[in-house]
């Protein structure tokens, strides 16, 4: 049997690349969750670090009154205190009436606007070795009998906003490398569940017989459809043109059988009314090839027939012993002319099976056909039906040639023994059988036997 | 006379190269040769050197340097001149605060033991132990009178007897002391009513002192007879078992201020600097704190704090106190409570 052509493949792996796929879109999520959620986070703790920041500095601003003695200011314990818990920041502060310093830090850098209505002005600033995150506002005290504008300025350190902001993205991304160690084994699960109905479609087509043109009917998922109907296609379009063929070679056959048994008579009769011993001669070889024709013509009737009805096969029940009894009388003619004796047994013991009559009946006559053309004159063919193990067994044993060594595949399209040159034959017989005893789920053994001669074995599950 | 000492510290510091900052006493404790830990502290010595010879005794290599300041010069060592120092230690909890909030202070991680977390400040501030503030009086001086219970019974009984407590009613100075100056803010943020007894103390022209120990060295000659906001632990260690001194822990409040350590960011041995900071708050140290302290920090190290007792947590608030103009109006007050006209 020839291998199966495999497709070339692309130089891909469809697997692969999905994992691939699978995977790299993972790496990317997780780059993306990594700086999205450290982006949110900086923009949420900064925002509500705005607020305690905001809230102190208006704080501050509200407990600036004008005393005797110039400026007080009753720097409130609790907004520093909030401050301080917001985290291990740093805090400076500064109140300035204009360039001058009333109280608290040096140089603290100044609003880049100067804060206008009650709300205070947010900035970002260096301060020293660090950096800043700074609210000013300002308040108007009349001071020696003059309204002067107080700023004040309340700076933190933005220190464990930025630890919060990366421990959060960092978890997040841990989140994201669980998952990215997820996706693997999830990746080539999806490969496997999308690949795995290709596999089972691409096995049940390959399990199937090597007749069986049927439309491929296996479930298939919806994205695998097409493809199937494809297939299916196909295969139709290859049924079509099969049996167009074996139409026409059926048609062939028959056409040319029926001239041919015209030419045999005539043949004959040329014979009979010869004398001539060189034209006898012609003629006998002239009639030998006529005989080989008409066998090899109604040889492929035979197996259009099987082939045809094992496509449409409607198995009836029926007795094996009957119809082996009924096929031998057929042949009985045949074998009586070259003194041949057919000996059978089992015949007659009920032997009931699931079967198409006519092709069995086909399968039978090409077997003891067989038996008969490699038997010399006057030899001897045993036919023996056995039932065991749920099955029948029709064994046919000639005393012919038997089978020539590494002969052991004969059932072959126009195959023939290395050892049959001379005798007619297509080919086509043993094809025959096998093709029917496949079709009804059985088998055909054809083996040499022990002494002389070969043994054909006909398997067939009993009904 | 004091001119002229600081004068001659002056000359001797910058001849010597000696540290710019007053320095009130200097010990040496371990090994001569060993390796130097420097320590500026307001502790005086007599209560801390169990700890610091325990500490040398457990590491003979080392020899450990120890100057007692005030705790303004303490501030200003570092803040202002970045004295090379390994460790320091201050009960002026303001100041501490500062100089960890401007960055003076080297984060560190010392084994806290049982620290509590209201007694550090992050990685850079460490409570080293509770000093009870408390009013001290002399037995004799108050005669029949029943000890007050309370700043209300004190204000009522000084209001009463103005003939018996004239001139003899002493506190803090907090102009020239860092702990009187935050011991009077933390009282004028506690109670509306001390404002009044510092009226009441002002009438009765109160005495003003730089430090514990000389308050409580008049309070034991009878020359006074009533010492407000006294550090408990001087209190322990000047007059240990004196009968005639009365201890008196005011029901109203009560404050117990944290000596705090900290290790400067330019220390030269930050590493033995965090060893003796571990070795401050294992149980051996803290029982002998707390012994002098007369209550302890660590659950378990000593006598619990009293039910009225107000331990000032280390707390980003303490930098309000050192604020010049919150410092000037408190000042103006306080001036205007106590000297009348």
């Amino acid at each position: 049997m020839r291998r199966p052509i495999t497709a070339r493949p692309a130089g891909f792996s469809l697997r692969r690349r999905l994992v691939w796929q699978f995977a790299t879109l993972s790496v990317l999520l997780v780059v993306v969750l990594f700086f999205a959620v450290r982006l949110a986070a900086e923009r949420a703790s900064r925002a509500s670090q705005d607020a305690v920041l905001g809230a102190a500095v208006i704080a501050i601003g509200d407990g600036i009154r004008p005393v005797e003695e110039g400026l007080s200011v009753d720097l409130p314990y609790a907004a520093f205190s909030m401050l301080g818990a917001m985290g291990s920041e740093r805090i400076f502060y500064s109140l300035a009436i204009g360039p001058r310093l009333v109280s608290g830090y040096e140089n603290l850098p100044q609003p880049p606007v100067a804060p206008g209505d009650l709300s205070p002005v947010f900035y970002d600033a260096p301060y020293h070795d660090s950096q800043l995150r700074l609210a000013a506002v300002t308040r108007r005290v009349l001071l020696d009998d003059s309204l002067q504008e107080v700023t004040v300025v309340l700076g933190q350190t933005r220190n464990g906003q930025a630890a919060i902001a990366r421990e959060t993205a960092r978890s997040a991304a841990w989140v994201g490398i669980g998952f990215l160690l997820l996706a693997v084994p999830m990746a080539l699960w999806a490969a496997r569940a999308v690949i795995g109905p290709v596999d089972l479609l691409a096995g049940a087509v390959t399990r199937r017989g090597p007749r069986d043109l049927r439309p491929v009917r296996h479930p298939a998922p919806r994205e695998l459809v097409p493809l199937v109907a494809a297939l299916n296609g196909f295969i139709s379009r290859l049924h079509s043109t099969l049996q167009l063929t074996e139409t026409f070679i059926f048609e062939a056959a028959h056409r040319i059988r029926t001239p041919l048994s015209l030419v045999r008579v005539e043949a004959e009769i040329a014979l009979s009314e010869t004398d001539e011993e060189e034209t006898r001669a012609r003629l006998r070889r002239m009639l030998r090839a006529i005989n080989e024709s008409s066998r090899s013509a109604s040889q492929i009737l035979d197996h259009a027939t099987v082939l045809y009805r094992s496509e449409q096969f409607e198995p009836a029940s029926l007795d094996l012993g009957q119809l082996t009894a009924c096929v031998l009388r057929a042949v009985d003619p045949i074998a009586e002319m070259r003194e041949i004796e057919i000996v059978s047994s089992g015949l007659d013991l009920p032997c009931p099976i699931q079967g198409d009559e006519r092709m069995l009946e086909v399968a039978i006559r090409n077997i003891l056909d067989n038996a008969l053309k490699y038997s010399h004159d006057e030899g001897r063919i045993t036919v023996t039906l056995r039932q065991s193990d749920g099955r029948a067994a029709l064994l046919v044993e000639d005393e012919g040639r038997g089978l020539a060594p590494g002969d052991d595949r004969l059932s072959g399209r126009f195959r023939r023994g290395s050892n049959v040159g001379d005798v007619v034959g297509s080919g086509l017989g043993l094809t025959i059988v096998e093709e029917a005893a496949t079709a009804h789920g059985g088998s055909f053994i054809l083996q040499s036997r022990a002494e002389k001669g070969a043994c054909a074995i006909f398997y067939l599950p009993l009904a | 006379m004091r001119d002229l000492l600081l004068a001659i510290g002056l000359i001797l510091s910058t001849g010597l190269s000696a540290p710019a900052f007053e320095v009130e006493q200097e010990r040496i404790f371990g090994d001569p040769d060993g390796r130097e830990l420097t320590i500026l502290s307001t502790t005086d010595v007599p209560a801390i050197a169990p700890v610091l010879e325990a500490f040398a005794s457990a590491n003979p290599d080392i020899r450990i340097r120890y100057m007692q300041a005030s705790s303004i010069e303490v501030y200003r060592a570092i803040h202002d001149e970045q004295a090379e120092i390994d460790l320091v230690m201050s009960s002026a909890m303001d100041l501490q605060m500062k100089l960890a909030n401007d960055g003076y202070a080297a984060s560190i991680s010392p084994d806290p033991g049982g620290l509590p977390d209201w007694a550090r400040w992050r990685d850079q501030l460490f409570g080293i132990g509770l000093e009870p503030v408390l009013t001290l009086a002399s037995r004799r001086g108050l005669g029949d009178l029943p000890p007050p219970r309370t700043r209300r019974d004190l204000i009522a009984m000084l209001r009463e007897n103005p003939a018996l407590f004239d001139g003899r009613i002493a506190t803090y100075d907090p102009q020239r002391s860092g702990v009187g100056y935050f011991l009077i803010s933390q009282d004028s943020g506690q109670s509306e009513g001390f404002w009044r007894l510092a009226e009441v103390m002002g009438r009765l022209n109160g005495q003003l002192y730089c430090c514990s120990g000389e308050m409580i060295d008049d309070l034991r000659a009878g020359r006074i007879t009533i010492a407000y906001n006294v550090v408990a632990s001087y209190a322990a260690r000047y007059a240990p078992d004196d009968p005639d001194l009365i201890r008196l822990v005011l029901e109203d409040y009560t404050f117990a201020i944290l000596r705090s350590a900290l290790v400067p960011v330019n220390a030269p041995d930050p590493k033995l600097a965090t060893d003796m900071i571990s070795f401050m708050l294992t149980p051996e140290a803290q029982r002998i704190i707390a012994a002098s302290a007369g209550v302890a920090m660590i659950p378990g190290t000593g006598p619990r704090p009293s039910v009225y007792m107000r331990p000032i947590r280390l707390d980003a608030g303490l930098l309000v106190y050192s604020d010049q103009l919150r410092r000037d109006g408190l000042l103006a007050e306080w001036n205007a409570a106590m000297v009348q006209p």
